[in-house]
């Protein structure tokens, strides 16, 4: 990694710890806009760290996306700085503010304006544009669309992170061919969520490694059972798979076509870990990790939400298992040693 | 470095070039070994293979040249080792030597020792076994009773190790034992070069569960050893143990050992009829080959990222525990899986090759987590690397 890039993680690791504090988490969990710290991710450059070109590589400036999930990040700066990145991709210039992604599926795009529904927005309540995919006459294209004027259906996710309809008709849009495709976009969308699952079993890890240490029963911290410590075991190791798993989505996003088959990977395993690790986390922290009060449910309810969103281990799976039948017995080990 | 440092792998152009030669070599010698016996992966014993590979480079591939090796980088070995495990060619007889003896004699061996022995595993002639487990000393290594009693001009060794992998066809073990009698514990052990052909040493067979003899229990009764023996310093056993464990425990043989299973499980997809292929059971079938290619794919990055590590001079004895964790359970977890997919009975001699893979590795698979460091001992130090214990 660069020197600029240690530097940029670091300052964006430092900002994040100052601004997740955990009132910030309950406010935003009430669905307010936590409108300071947005400004100062602005400011600080990160919600356009994906578009610096030479100077820092997407693949690289994508792991913001692991650092804002290891602080829970309760706003759209991984979809910000990923939009960003598609609508340079596309040759579109990308919006001021907060932009969010989803899929496009119910849209339809007709003369330069779209109609339809764009569902499970991810902060859709709170962003002035979203990005998305429609296919039309077997050409993808890449549209953002200004949310002014949509009709808002609100919803959530498992965490209280606003996943928001927005209806539309004949609103005008900038489009363009987008030669990822529906599958590419969509991909795109499920490599930050496999990041940010990374960086939230990460802090999920060093949060129950500190409570078993601290916490004591029988005279000692129960860190000390072997029970205890075989559990922290199969914790790190899922949580170092993640790591792995979100380092191989980010690579693929920096090649010359967004990497469906990695991400497909890196999804899969990612939310796989996600439940044992969110599971095993809260076994070891007792009663006081299912408060309210506590940090750990800030992680494991954005786990138990991200492994679903942009595609369950059961969608990707199936698209790796495809292709690894179609590469057939002879090309299956080649198919492993190309990731 | 914490227990999630896994540095991106190191890759080269090289190493590519390398992958596909070794895929073609492969593809000419070992064309004809049935799928059941690729599936022994690294447990699979063909000294003439081994010699051949030799002849191509392959083996002892890092060392320097005036041992034998050819100094080339530890990814590149790195890629011939997964492709000969991908392919279940059959590495036995030099593996140990490769992976572990051959390294430790390098590094702790005397000039005269690198000299003698180094050049002689380089040509795939030479093979090593490990002298370390006891039958009172298992996971608990340090526990070691047998004796090597200082005498003029040398040691006499008495005792018994067990479950010694291939100790029948090896020339050699490194031997792992107290040379002071009074010691306790990790303190007053040594390791030795033990040539087997010593007067004294008797080697006998232990069946596995599966029928087969591959490994032994090795008397030593008296046996002499000369003061050269001694490899590194006396009372130095332990350092030098278990920096050799390092070297054993996060190589791409701790996951692919049931590799072999999900080639079947795919050809299996790949050639059923049509009106199978409509079946209910379909969707789920694939969507299990997805899951285990997303783990092996995810594990070989962890796996090649700790011998980056090794290669830069890190000492990544937890994250190898972690990977060798990891991959282990996947190994494990494999044959029971896939056999819920292909409702095939598992077969020893059966014709259908993934009936007869099935068996040779739910009958290996209890193996997986004890060789080299049980699942609880590494777990336990993995907890120790959090900083639990
Ligand atoms: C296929 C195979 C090949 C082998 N090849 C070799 C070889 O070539 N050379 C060699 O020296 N050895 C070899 N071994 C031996 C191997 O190293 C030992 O099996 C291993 O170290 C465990 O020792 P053990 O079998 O005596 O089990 P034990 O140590 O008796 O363990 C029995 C059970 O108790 C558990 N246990 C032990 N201590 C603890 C603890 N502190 N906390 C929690 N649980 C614990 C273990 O995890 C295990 O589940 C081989 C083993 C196998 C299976």
């Amino acid at each position: 990694m660069s020197f600029e890039a240690s530097l940029l993680f670091e300052t964006a690791d430092r900002l994040l710890a100052k601004e997740c504090t955990a009132e910030r988490l309950l406010e935003a969990q009430a669905g307010g806009w936590l409108a300071g710290p947005w400004a100062a991710l602005e400011q600080a450059g990160l919600t356009q760290a994906m578009s610096l070109g030479e100077e820092l590589p997407a693949s690289t400036a994508v792991q913001l996306a692991r650092i804002a999930g290891s602080h829970a990040l309760p706003l759209p700066l991984a979809e910000t700085m990923l939009a960003g990145w598609l609508l340079a991709r596309a040759g579109l210039d990308a919006p001021e503010g907060a932009i969010s992604l989803a899929m496009g599926d119910d849209l339809s795009f007709e003369d330069g304006k779209a109609s339809g529904t764009l569902r499970r927005v991810p902060w859709g309540r709170h962003v002035a544009h979203v990005v998305t995919v429609v296919e039309r006459y077997g050409v993808a294209h890449l549209l953002c669309l200004p949310t002014a004027g949509a009709g808002l259906t609100e919803g959530a996710n498992l965490a209280f992170e606003p996943r928001d309809d927005l209806a539309v008709d004949s609103a005008p849009v900038a489009a363009a061919a987008f030669a990822d495709g529906v599958a590419g976009f969509r991909a795109a969308a499920a490599a930050i969520r496999a990041l940010a699952m990374a960086g939230a079993m990460a802090s999920t890890l060093d949060l129950t490694v500190r409570y078993a240490n601290e916490r004591s029963q029988f005279g000692r911290p129960i860190g000390k059972f072997q029970a205890i410590q075989h559990n922290m075991a199969i914790l790190a190791g899922q949580a170092a798979a993640a790591l792995g798993a979100g380092d191989i989505a980010a690579e693929a996003l920096g090649a010359r076509e967004i990497g469906v088959l990695p991400i497909a990977i890196a999804k899969v395993r990612a939310g796989e870990a996600a439940g044992i690790v969110a599971g095993l986390a809260h076994q070891i922290h007792g009663a006081i990790g299912f408060s309210q009060e506590y940090r750990l449910h800030f992680l494991t309810k954005r786990l138990w939400s991200w492994r679903e969103e942009f595609g369950a281990e059961a969608e990707w799976s199936r698209l790796i298992g495809r292709q690894a039948v179609a590469a057939g017995p002879e090309g299956l080990w080649p198919l492993v040693a190309s990731i | 470095m914490n227990a999630l440092t896994f540095p991106t792998p190191a890759s080269s152009e090289a190493a590519e070039a390398l992958r596909a030669e070794v895929r073609a070599f492969l593809a000419e010698t070992i064309a004809d070994r049935p799928p059941h016996k690729r599936a022994e992966t690294w447990f699979g014993f063909d000294a003439g293979f081994s010699e051949k590979l030799a002849a191509k480079g392959w083996v002892a591939m890092t060392w320097p040249k005036r041992y034998g090796g050819h100094e080339r980088s530890a990814l590149e070995r790195y890629v011939v080792l997964e492709e000969l495990l991908a392919a279940g060619a059959p590495v036995a007889a030099h593996w140990i030597a490769d992976r572990q003896s051959g390294p430790t004699l390098m590094k702790f061996g005397t000039e005269r020792q690198k000299a003698d022995i180094l050049p002689r595993i380089a040509a795939g002639k030479c093979f090593f076994c490990i002298g370390m487990s006891e039958p009172d000393a298992g996971s608990d290594l340090a526990a070691v009773r047998m004796l090597a009693r200082k005498v003029e001009g040398g040691y006499v060794v008495n005792g018994t190790k067990l479950w010694t992998s291939f100790g029948h066809h090896a020339h050699y073990m490194i031997l792992f034992c107290r040379t002071d009698p009074a010691s306790q514990r990790q303190e007053g052990t040594s390791q030795f070069l033990v040539d087997l052909a010593t007067p004294g040493i008797s080697i006998k067979p232990i069946v596995d569960i599966s029928g087969s003899h591959h490994f032994n229990e090795v008397h030593f009764t008296d046996v002499f050893l000369s003061d050269d023996a001694i490899i590194g310093a006396p009372g130095n056993g332990w350092q030098q143990v278990t920096s050799e464990l390092a070297l054993e425990r996060s190589g791409p043989e701790r996951f692919l050992s049931s590799f072999e299973l999900l080639v079947r499980l795919v050809a299996w997809l790949q050639s059923r009829p049509e009106s199978q292929a409509e079946s209910q059971a379909e969707p789920q079938a694939e969507a299990l080959v997805g899951r285990l290619v997303a783990h092996l794919a995810v594990l070989r990055r962890l796996s090649r990222s700790v011998a980056t590590l090794l290669e830069n001079g890190e000492n990544p004895g937890l994250q190898a525990a972690i990977v060798k964790d990891l991959g282990a359970t996947l190994e494990q977890e494999m044959p029971e899986v896939i056999r819920h997919v292909l409702a095939l009975e598992p077969m020893v001699e059966s014709p259908d090759p993934a009936a007869a893979v099935l068996a040779q590795l739910i009958l290996s698979a209890p193996g997986f987590s004890l060789r080299g460091g049980t699942r609880e001992i590494l777990r336990g130090i993995i907890a120790r690397g959090l900083g639990l214990r």
